[in-house]
């Protein structure tokens, strides 16, 4: 007997749980970025079982295409972490300061 | 029986570590935790009968995004992650969203729970290479070419970023420091001679 389309559901929706209060708990950049990739990978896992679920192959394809962003997100969300860190000897979004008032 | 016990042992590491990345303040901690659920999530897909997304998943997450997170960590050299001092509402701004999303999830197991459990049809080819490729190259073309816009796009704007901007040129420097020193020097000759 295979898991129901419920079950992976919910292990999606508590992943992606995890992640949005990791966000918003995360001081430094880098975690921040970490938990947004976990939010990603928690809606693959929904579109893999969606796909399953409906014998499509939709869902599979647009799980590369997440990938693919995930993937460009990561070149440019690190060069601008790297750039931060240049300017601020820190990554700490607290320090994000330079355009406040 | 066994899909299901492999389910749920998988799902309780991808749960264990997602939150041992939430919690451990250094930052690399926090990506090895990441690799966790990403491998964890790679086996589930697995046995979601979608092999080609479980190879895809381990190359490019595992393998591509966070060998970059872990240099990028290792080339800043980073202090541990503080506590939010300034920031205290924070904690409960996220334990509420927390919470919400946590209640939507359980609504969700409810609802979908209750509708029919089987699979409405099985298709044994749909997760296999072939079935995504032609998929991807004939009705999906579209999408694909704009994907890869997005990279070069992204490909472009790191090198953008990532460039060392405003530095003051060396010669500039080395220059400067000679045209100084040659000038005391003059000075200097000048007073010997007068």
């Amino acid at each position: 007997m295979e898991p129901s389309l419920a079950t992976y559901l919910a292990l999606s929706g508590i992943l992606f749980t995890i992640g949005a209060v990791g966000v918003i708990f995360k001081r430094n950049a880098l975690g921040m970025f970490m938990c947004i990739e976990l939010m990603l990978n928690a809606v693959n896992l929904t579109f893999v079982a969606f796909s399953r679920y409906y014998a499509d192959v939709t869902g599979q394809l647009f799980v590369f295409m997440v990938m693919s962003v995930a993937a460009a997100e990561a070149a440019v969300g690190l060069g601008i972490i790297i750039a931060f860190f240049r300017n601020r000897l820190s990554i700490d979004t607290d320090d994000a300061s330079i355009l406040k008032n | 029986m066994v899909a299901s016990a492999l389910f749920f042992v998988f799902a309780g590491l991808a749960i264990a570590c997602a939150i041992s990345l939430v919690y451990h303040k250094n930052p690399l901690y926090s990506a090895i935790s990441l690799v966790g659920v990403f491998i964890a999530l790679s086996c589930i897909y697995v046995t979601l009968a979608a092999p080609f997304i479980a190879a895809v998943q381990i190359l490019i997450y595992a393998g591509a995004i966070m060998v970059l997170v872990v240099f990028v960590i290792m080339l800043l050299n980073l202090d541990d992650d503080k506590p939010l001092n300034r920031l205290r509402y924070l904690y409960i701004v996220g334990g509420g969203l927390g919470l919400i999303l946590l209640a939507q999830t359980f609504f969700i197991f409810y609802a979908v729970s209750k509708k029919p459990n089987q699979y409405i049809k099985t298709d044994e080819t749909v997760g296999k290479t072939l079935s995504i490729g032609s998929a991807m190259y004939t009705e999906y073309l579209l999408p694909v070419e704009i994907v890869g816009i997005l990279l070069l796009m992204a490909i472009v704007g790191a090198v953008i970023l990532a460039r060392r901007l405003e530095q003051p040129k060396l010669e500039l420097v080395v220059n400067n420091e000679l045209e100084r020193r040659n000038e005391t020097e003059l000075e200097d000759e000048y007073r010997v001679r007068l």
